[in-house]
């Protein structure tokens, strides 16, 4: 068994509400978070390597940083629970069945960035998870933890929910904070970042919930202790939403030492692969991110195992790798059809292109189209190549990344699936009535007993 | 209908207003056209957008833009029940080509369209965050998910029910 920080109660009945969740050790982090100096607890954030779990990887201590303190500006954190990227759903089960970690974290995350006014920008399809966030702030409001004068402190700090409605740009943090101010979710040009100018053009953190869950181990166990659990960069644990055809979809904690083939056959996390079929690929950081076949899952280029972490899941770049992203973790089985989850996913990002760059907007719609084609047995060879170069020309030349987003996953596609593209161009008519399987993309070293 | 916010409803709006500081009530924004949807009709027309703006004091178009903009905000009425079917990659994986199938079939609609008594839409969407849960439907608040054709069948005969009482 991995350790488990975030999840460690997860048994407990009743670990949703408050008398519960305190009982247990809650608000444990807070007592002594709020005793500290705000400088304090922003180095053991460092100290802790925390790096941001809602897709980029940044270090939190060092974001938290540079925050700027004007004289006589607030200043206010914003945690961005929009969780929209396909496959991950991790953020949605901590705040369901862990509310008060979550409210706990925000708190000692205020504190530290001096943000007496906390907004949670989650997206509006959770319509029920507002409603117990909402429960659980006015709980830990009646308790003292939020309010005026938190513990005799002088700190004051509000925590308000804010209901997005639909749209996945507003995961990306320049459009989350249009949107909060009550606009389209076009995303800003950036410089000025968000710690000089957010929302309102005060300086604003934005975290995703997962980061700021993490605040409070780091505060009750400290950054250093906190830094010995995983490896290298890729300290403490990662919780992964793990979907598409296991044995075990649902959400995982990992301490990042595991390697993918322990985390997909094993009883303890996926379960394996339903009615033993096997591993043709898989998407382990959410849509975005470079599909790769099961060959290169298992083992990198160089023949080295492959493990749950940030380092490991990028090793051979976009070459022969991919990353570790939201931690939505997408597995296919030998019977589902490249072309066609590469359709479904250019579907996705052209519906949610904002529309601001022409790239972006035009090239996920060409390549939506031409995927299409390509998918009902209407493409030619020569689409594949312009696919390529669509691809290209959106990567690099947008305001946002949605735009890499987009591009990566069709990138990815051809270059690892590059032959299943040309026989549905070369069999229209076959390939509308069978998949391609599995050819050469297979473990061919061994598939587990327990597959 | 008049629309006009009751008294209650009136309340929960100031109180959101109150969250944003003073002079960015345009904030509560999207907050607000949620209630609104729910409270007249299921959908968004000019005279309620019209009359947000005017509770938020800023020009009708900011709220149309912004309206037009989210995919929860419906510009056309809707029926009764929204079946929002998922079928991104992870749903698709799983089946939702087939279940958003089977809901045509049953209710002789396509996509977009509602049926003729005026209880359901059927809405193809993007993730909404339940991947593991595949396939899956957003239907109000809640989400129905590990759908197959017999929990369709249930769910329609339900909701039917549900619309007569
Ligand atoms: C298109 C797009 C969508 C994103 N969606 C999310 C999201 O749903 N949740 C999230 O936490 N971060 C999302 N991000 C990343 C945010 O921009 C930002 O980096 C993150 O919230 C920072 O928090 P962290 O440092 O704690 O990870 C998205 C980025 C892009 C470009
Ligand atoms: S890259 Fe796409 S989503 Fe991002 S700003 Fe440009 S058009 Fe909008
Ligand atoms: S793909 Fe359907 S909920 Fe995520």
């Amino acid at each position: 068994m991995g350790v488990k920080l975030l999840l460690e109660n997860d048994h407990i009945e009743g670990i949703r509400y408050y008398d519960t969740y305190r009982k247990h050790g809650g608000y444990r982090a807070a007592e002594k978070a709020l005793k500290m100096a705000p400088a304090d607890i922003v180095e053991e954030v460092k100290k802790s390597g925390l790096r941001g779990r809602g897709g980029a990887g940044f270090p939190t201590g060092m974001k938290w940083s540079f925050l700027a303190k004007p004289e006589g500006v607030p200043r206010h954190l914003v945690c961005n629970a929009d969780e929209s990227e396909p496959g991950t759903f991790k953020d949605r089960y901590l705040m369901e069945f862990h509310p008060h970690l979550f409210i706990e974290g925000l708190l000692v995350s205020s504190f530290a960035l001096g943000s007496n006014h906390t907004y949670i920008y989650i997206r509006g399809e959770y319509a029920w998870i507002v409603d117990i966030l909402e429960q659980a702030i006015a709980e830990a409001k009646n308790n003292g933890w939020l309010g005026k004068n938190i513990l005799g402190t002088g700190f004051d700090c509000e925590i308000y929910v804010h209901r997005g409605a639909g749209a996945y740009i507003c995961g990306e943090e320049t459009a989350l904070i249009e949107s909060l101010e009550g606009k389209r979710g076009n995303p800003r040009m950036k410089p000025p970042f968000p710690a000089i100018q957010g929302v309102w053009m005060r300086p604003t953190v934005v975290n995703n919930v997962e980061t700021l869950a993490a605040v409070v181990p780091i505060i009750n166990m400290g950054g250093e202790e906190y830094a010995k659990i995983g490896v290298g960069k890729s300290t403490g644990t990662k919780l992964l939403s793990v979907c598409g055809n296991l044995n075990k979809p649902g959400v995982y904690e990992i301490d990042m030492t595991i390697s993918v083939e322990e985390f997909i056959y094993s009883d303890e996390y996926c379960g394996g692969i339903p009615k033993g079929k096997r591993l043709k690929a898989c998407i382990p950081g959410g849509s975005s991110v470079p599909i790769i076949p099961a060959n290169l899952l298992l083992k990198t280029a160089k023949g080295e195992t492959r493990i749950m972490n940030y380092e490991s899941l990028s090793d051979g770049g976009f070459v022969s790798g991919s990353m570790m992203g939201s931690g939505g973790f997408i597995v296919l089985d030998e019977d589902q059809c490249v072309v066609r989850h590469t359709m479904s996913l250019a579907r996705f990002y052209n519906h949610e292109s904002c529309g601001q760059c022409s790239p972006c907007r035009e090239g996920t719609g060409w390549m939506y189209k031409i995927l299409k084609n390509i998918e009902y047995g209407k493409g030619k060879i020569s689409d594949i190549d312009l696919l390529w170069d669509i691809q290209r020309k959106i990567e690099g030349n947008t305001i946002c990344p949605l735009g890499d987003a987009a591009a990566w996953p069709v990138a990815a596609a051809i270059r690892h699936f590059r032959d299943e593209f040309e026989w549905h161009v070369l069999n229209p008519d076959e390939s509308q009535k069978r998949n391609y399987g599995l050819a050469h993309y297979a473990d061919p070293i061994h598939v587990p007993a327990s597959a | 209908m008049s629309i006009r916010f009751t008294e209650e409803r009136l309340n929960k709006v100031n109180e959101i207003i109150a969250r944003y500081p003073d002079g960015k009530q345009k904030s509560a924004l999207i907050p607000i056209l949620h209630i609104a949807q729910d409270e007249f009709g299921g959908w968004l027309d000019a005279p309620v957008m019209d009359y947000v703006a005017e509770i938020l004091h800023i020009l009708p178009i900011e709220v149309y833009e912004v309206a037009t903009f989210y995919s929860m905000f419906n510009m056309k009425p809707v029926g009764k029940y929204l079946l929002e079917v998922c079928r991104t990659g992870p749903c698709m994986l799983n089946g939702s080509d087939e279940i958003i199938d089977y809901i045509k079939e049953k209710l002789g609609i396509s996509e977009g369209e509602t049926t003729t008594d005026g209880l359901f839409t059927l809405k193809p969407a993007e993730c909404l965050g339940a991947c593991g849960y595949a396939p899956m439907m957003q239907l109000g608040k809640t989400f129905r998910e590990h759908l197959t054709k017999e929990k369709i069948d249930q769910l329609i005969n339900e909701l039917r029910g549900q619309a007569k009482n």
